[in-house]
């Protein structure tokens, strides 16, 4: 098994290096290997990868201060996990093969490994391996009615009461996939389709991400950014090279306010006042690593970094059809008009799961 | 798995190309383009990375067409007029069996009536571009948006501004299609004709529209796309179509595309889907909601 391959030493050795030095736990292991670069004279950063994980991307907190998992948590931790997502199991009856309905077809089983350093987080910092607390606004008119029609909204949405389109979200929409689960800038692991493809020519890195066929051009010349009038779903990025390391800023956010409960940049920030620095790095011939920084004055106390391993895969980024055949929003808002005829009526006050 | 097409696939393309006679324009034409050596990337082929866009009308009718009041005119005016172009397409017209011109007559008629996915009308009604869905090949070429072309030898990566769709075209590739009739912009399998990037296109949908005007193929078609580099600005483009099924001989497109030339040209974020969202599913809204 493969990490078997990694001795107890040298576990330990990466736990100190984490604590000590948080940005450089990966390079001691390639010492003597050389990082490829393209033909113009750029890291070569590129390849089909799949950055799922089952290491937690926060990390429990009765783990307190401990980094890794020893050899012995990280087997049963995977052997859970690989319990766990197996969705045709067939051990709870009609009902929970229901609830299972995204089966072993659609689940990544990369899904079920850790990261190869057996971290208890995805966050290497705070040391906690937590997201830091949200910053506590106090609360307005105008707030409290946002948040009551954002909690109003999901109960229509939990219910199966969609007053409209504006009630699913950006990634039911087929608009962006939604930020708190990745599958776009940052890339977190997701149920399924963890899967991106990098191509490079002179001054451009491209990253396509399969699911809702997102190919990200990233300038890496030194222009400008775009001008703040200009507003995305998805940010304009502009990227630099550090060394071996490319440096991706990405800015020109949707400020909007009717994009919906699940907004466009992660969980939810302020896309005012939000900043996204991701940084990619070839670690060994079949690896990259991913490490991005977020901050957001107006939503978390303190910044944050979050490292996934990119793992070079046999697989192939396929065609991704989302709002070609949604028949989501077709059931969910056709469903809802119909429950209502037959007299059916959404409570407000219903308490969710 | 990544070996040279085997010469099945070769044949094929070759037969495709053939059996076009004279309809199947060499890329450039001799004579039409002075000679051109074009830079190279470090493999040696031509080196076509880039922002390319197409100038044509064709997005409207790759045939020739006049000028018209495209639809809701009473709304729209000059902003959504038809302007008038040329054919792309060599010899002028699509050679049709008589049944699919009168389809592609029904599918202009009926391009504004849209159906959603889930309701059931099977094949789905209204042009795929209208309903923002992923425009298709050859229709992204010449959709009236840029694309950047990232060339590396073992893929070529079309990415489109329009819904952000993007095509990964395989070189010397030689699995097949995993699937018929499904894909929006195909499997896509490439390989260096001298200088020219011949791109082989299967297992396409028959959802796929060539414009507004209502040109369609069915599943069996197969399309072979030529793109050469004919200036450091030009990039020659041109797509052989196949489809027993709907025309009586394969027929070929061809037009330039254009280097864009703004300093900072980039392909810009045009995510449609919102845009369609009320005219697809407003008519589910629950009556006073937004």
């Amino acid at each position: 098994m493969r990490r078997l391959s990694i001795s107890s030493m040298v576990v330990t050795a990466t736990a100190t290096a984490l604590c000590v030095a948080p940005k450089t736990w990966s390079q001691s292991a390639q010492d003597d290997w050389t990082p490829p670069r393209t033909p113009w004279g750029d890291p070569d950063l590129q390849g089909i990868y799949n950055y799922a994980t089952v290491t937690p991307l926060e990390r429990p907190v009765e783990l307190g201060e401990q980094v890794v998992f020893d050899e012995e948590e990280a087997a049963v931790l995977e052997e859970e996990m690989a319990y766990a997502m197996d969705q045709d199991r067939r051990d709870g009856g009609n009902e929970a093969d229901v609830a299972r309905n995204y089966n072993n077809l659609w689940t990544d089983t990369s899904r079920t490994q850790l990261t190869e350093d057996n971290r208890t987080s995805l966050i290497v910092d705070p040391p906690n391996g937590r997201l830091p607390p949200r910053v506590e606004h106090p609360m307005t008119p105008e707030r409290a009615a946002a948040a009551r029609e954002a909690e109003l909204s999901l109960k229509r949405f939990t219910l199966g009461f969609h007053e409209s389109y504006h009630d699913a979200d950006v990634g039911n929409r087929c608009i962006i996939r939604r930020r708190n689960e990745g599958g776009g800038h940052p890339y977190l692991p997701a149920l399924y389709a963890n899967t991106a493809q990098i191509f490079q020519s002179p001054g451009y890195v491209v990253i396509y991400a399969e699911m809702i066929h997102n190919a990200r051009i990233i300038s890496v010349d030194g222009r400008p950014p775009l001008p703040d009038s200009v507003e995305t779903w998805l940010g304009s990025p502009r990227g630099r090279w550090e060394g071996d390391t490319l440096v991706i800023e990405t800015t020109n956010f949707l400020k909007a306010d009717d994009i919906g409960r699940t907004g466009v940049v992660y969980r939810n920030a302020d896309p005012e006042t939000f900043r996204i620095v991701e940084r990619f790095r070839r670690t060994g011939p079949e690896t990259l690593e991913y490490e991005v920084t977020m901050s957001d004055p107006n939503t978390w106390t303190q910044p944050f970094t979050i490292r996934v391993p990119w793992n070079e895969t046999d697989g192939q980024i396929y065609e991704y059809q989302c709002q070609e055949w949604n028949y989501d929003l077709y059931f969910w808002l056709s469903g809802a008009r119909e429950r209502e005829a037959r007299g059916e009526v959404f409570d407000p006050d219903a308490e969710l799961d | 798995m990544r070996m040279r097409l085997a010469g099945v696939t070769i044949g094929l393309g070759v037969t495709a190309l053939v059996a076009a006679g004279s309809l199947a324009a060499q890329t450039p034409i001799p004579g039409e383009f002075p000679d051109y050596s074009p830079p190279r990337t470090a493999d040696g082929h031509p080196d076509l990375n880039g922002i390319w866009q197409a100038m044509t009308t064709a997005n409207w009718d790759i045939e020739a067409h006049g000028a018209g009041p495209g639809p809701y005119p009473e709304i729209l005016g000059a902003w959504g007029a038809q302007p008038p172009g040329l054919s792309i397409v060599v010899g002028g017209t699509i050679p049709y069996q008589p049944w699919a011109l009168e389809k592609r007559r029904e599918n202009f008629e009926r391009r504004t009536e849209i159906s959603v996915p889930g309701d059931g009308v099977d094949p789905p009604l209204g042009d795929p571009e209208l309903k923002c869905w992923m425009p298709g090949v050859p229709r992204t070429m010449y959709m009236p948006y840029p694309f950047q072309l990232v060339q590396t030898p073992e893929f070529v990566l079309l990415a489109h501004e329009f819904n952000g769709t993007a095509r990964i075209v395989r070189m010397n590739w030689e699995e097949e299609s995993p699937v018929d009739d499904t894909f929006f912009m195909g499997w896509s399998r490439g390989r260096w004709d001298g200088d020219t990037l011949v791109i082989d296109v299967t297992g396409l949908n028959e959802d796929n529209r060539f414009d507004r005007a209502g040109n369609f193929y069915s599943a069996s078609v197969h399309i072979v796309e030529r793109l050469t580099l004919v200036s450091p600005y030009h990039l020659m483009y041109e797509a052989t179509i196949e489809d027993p099924n709907v025309y009586t001989h394969p027929w070929t497109i061809r037009f330039p595309l254009y280097r864009r030339m703004e300093q900072h040209a980039q392909v810009m974020e045009f995510k449609c889907q919102p845009y369609v969202e009320e005219m697809l599913y407003g008519q589910f809204t629950k009556p006073g909601a937004d």
